[in-house]
């Protein structure tokens, strides 16, 4: 089996639309969604949810008052200074690292288990997907991802299918440092300006240390044709394949509107066309 | 006061209005990057860099002379950063979270801290605007500590504006904590909608006033306003999609510099902001 992870390093460059194109044309795969803190391909995919699981990951001290002696052993050895003069804990500082509940001389500290999410394994009209949300202000989110890839290969396996599309997050943190480890190869979609380099710059090179193929390509295109170049020269010149260029084109906007792909929404628009012969070079690329 | 700008999706113009925010402003202000993944705002702050530090966090040692392979330091361990393999202690450096608790609850005292670097913050100027940001190092996975660190260079006395990372979760919640106002830049899309709904629940669980920012205003649909209206959330300032901005954007160039009419409505924004924070 095969998995394409679609990264960015910068948010907004048009990740999700362009996976949701690469939906609509590929064959025998599964859908993932890997972008757990902000997930939005469901919004074009629309999924039906067949399965539904919590998250649990990562425990949350809480002291209970009628058994603490107000000691402050807890406040010294807490390194998050997440414990009040009065003996409370902070549920968001809280790093769940249980020193206070492991040392506390009385026993007065709890330190559940948190649920902390949902994920679903679901049914769509380009077959099925593994998807999640991880609740507003929680951690762990590279945990659940992790996880969520986990799910969607046993999906294929079950299923016999042989590729497995992902979404994957913006930035170089935990969550995308989780979306890359075992990938067939990345595909980074950046967009041509000083911003757009400067985060693909470092995405490539995090792609690198973890030792994943990568290949690019540039959205947006004429906004900034040299920067799109020059973000192209560097790609040849760190050995990631430049695999086409994507014109800044509203009908993706239009399509995300009408909770469509651009495929379904015009499939003869521009940047339909330039995803089409992307897809293909891609497929090439990593012999499926 | 400090105004932290965040957004739930990415590529939405936070960086733009941070930027834009603080130059056109005429007290003194400093520029907080907390986007420390994917920092952005010195494209266009291009400021003078005059201090960088390297921020490290403790991680244990283990001496095999004193350790008698008891295995504690493993068990209070939640993030499976220290294993007892065989005769010897590993630990994982990568997934340790700094808690001391395996230093504490050693008791052949075999442990002792070194340190994971976890990036840089560089400290600068350009005219009479601080600048401070804080650049994970590549393959490191935790940002909110860095974050932290960032956030220590606030100065009470001036106006601190914050660029936070995308998302709702930990490395954001990280730079909002504490905000006397966060500012939401969203765009008028299904994806702008559904991730400004998740930032609003992330800010309402810290308690802080918010306002937000549509930018590309009029490349999209109703419901972002529909929904701003029902959760009676001001809307600040809209920016309508104009290829001169994306352009200047694209160059690293500021837009009240490209478009001077543009200073005085981000000075509205902060009027407007300052009415609703004090």
């Amino acid at each position: 089996m095969k998995e394409i992870v679609i990264i960015s390093g910068k948010g907004g460059t048009g990740k999700t639309s362009i996976i949701a194109a690469f939906a609509s044309l590929a064959k025998n795969k599964v859908l993932c969604d890997a972008d757990v803190d902000a997930a939005d391909l469901h919004l074009i995919i629309d999924p039906e949810i067949r399965e539904r699981h919590n998250f649990e990951s990562g425990h949350t001290a809480i002291i209970n008052q009628d058994k603490c002696t107000e000691c402050g052993l807890c406040l010294d050895l807490c390194r998050w200074n997440a414990i009040s003069e009065d003996f409370v804990v902070d549920q968001i500082e809280c790093e769940g690292c249980g020193v206070c509940w492991y040392f506390c001389p009385e026993k007065a500290i709890d330190f559940p288990l948190n649920t902390c999410g949902e994920w679903y394994l679901s049914d769509t009209r380009f077959g099925p997907m593994a998807h999640a949300r991880l609740d507003i202000a929680e951690d762990n989110s590279g945990k659940l991802v992790s996880l969520i890839r986990q799910e969607g290969k046993k999906l294929a396996e079950e299923k016999h299918l042989d590729l497995l599309l992902t979404d994957g997050p913006p930035g170089i943190g935990c969550p995308v440092i989780a979306s890359l480890g075992g990938a067939t190869t990345v595909l980074i979609v950046a967009e041509p300006t000083v911003s757009g380099r400067h985060d693909m710059e470092r995405v490539a090179e995090l792609a690198a240390f973890f030792k994943i193929p990568a290949m690019l390509c540039v959205n947006k295109f004429d906004l900034n044709p040299s920067e799109g170049e020059a973000i192209e020269a560097f790609a040849k010149e760190k050995n990631i394949g430049v695999i086409g260029r994507v014109p800044f084109d509203p009908a993706f906007t239009k399509a995300m509107i009408q909770g469509k792909t651009i495929v379904e929404f015009d499939s003869r628009s521009e940047g339909c066309e330039k995803v089409k012969s992307i897809w293909k070079n891609l497929l090439q690329i990593i012999e499926i | 006061m400090i105004i932290s700008i965040a957004s739930g999706k990415g590529g939405t113009g936070k960086t733009t209005v941070a930027t834009n925010l603080a130059v056109s402003l005429e007290s003194d202000v400093q520029v907080l990057d907390c986007d420390v993944e994917e920092p952005n705002s010195h494209l266009f702050i291009q400021p003078t860099i005059e201090e960088v530090n390297t921020i490290t966090t403790p991680v244990p040692e283990v001496d095999m002379e004193k350790c008698t392979l008891c295995g504690k330091c493993a068990e209070i361990c939640q993030f499976h950063a220290i294993v007892v393999l065989g005769e010897t202690v590993l630990p994982f450096h990568e997934l340790c979270h700094s808690c001391g608790g395996c230093l504490l609850v050693c008791p052949e005292k075999a442990i002792t801290e070194t340190a994971r670097e976890l990036g840089v913050i560089e400290r600068g100027h350009r005219n009479g605007l601080e600048f401070v940001h804080g650049r994970l190092r590549v393959g490191e996975a935790m940002s909110p500590p860095l974050i932290k660190k960032v956030r220590e260079y606030t100065r009470p006395d001036i106006l601190t504006i914050i660029d936070a990372p995308p998302g709702t979760s930990c490395p954001v919640i990280a730079s909002m904590k504490g905000a006397d106002f966060v500012l939401l830049v969203t765009e008028p899309t299904p994806f702008g909608l559904h991730d400004l709904k998740l930032a609003v629940g992330a800010v309402k669980i810290l308690g802080i006033p918010c306002g937000l920012v549509i930018n590309r205003s009029d490349m999209g649909n109703d419901q972002v306003k529909k929904y701003a209206k029902e959760e009676q959330l001001p809307v600040l300032m809209e920016i309508p999609f104009d290829r001169r901005i994306a352009e200047a954007y694209s160059r690293g160039d500021m837009v009240v510099d490209v478009m001077p009419e543009w200073k005085d409505r981000f000075l509205e924004l902060y009027h407007r902001i300052e009415k609703i924070a004090v």
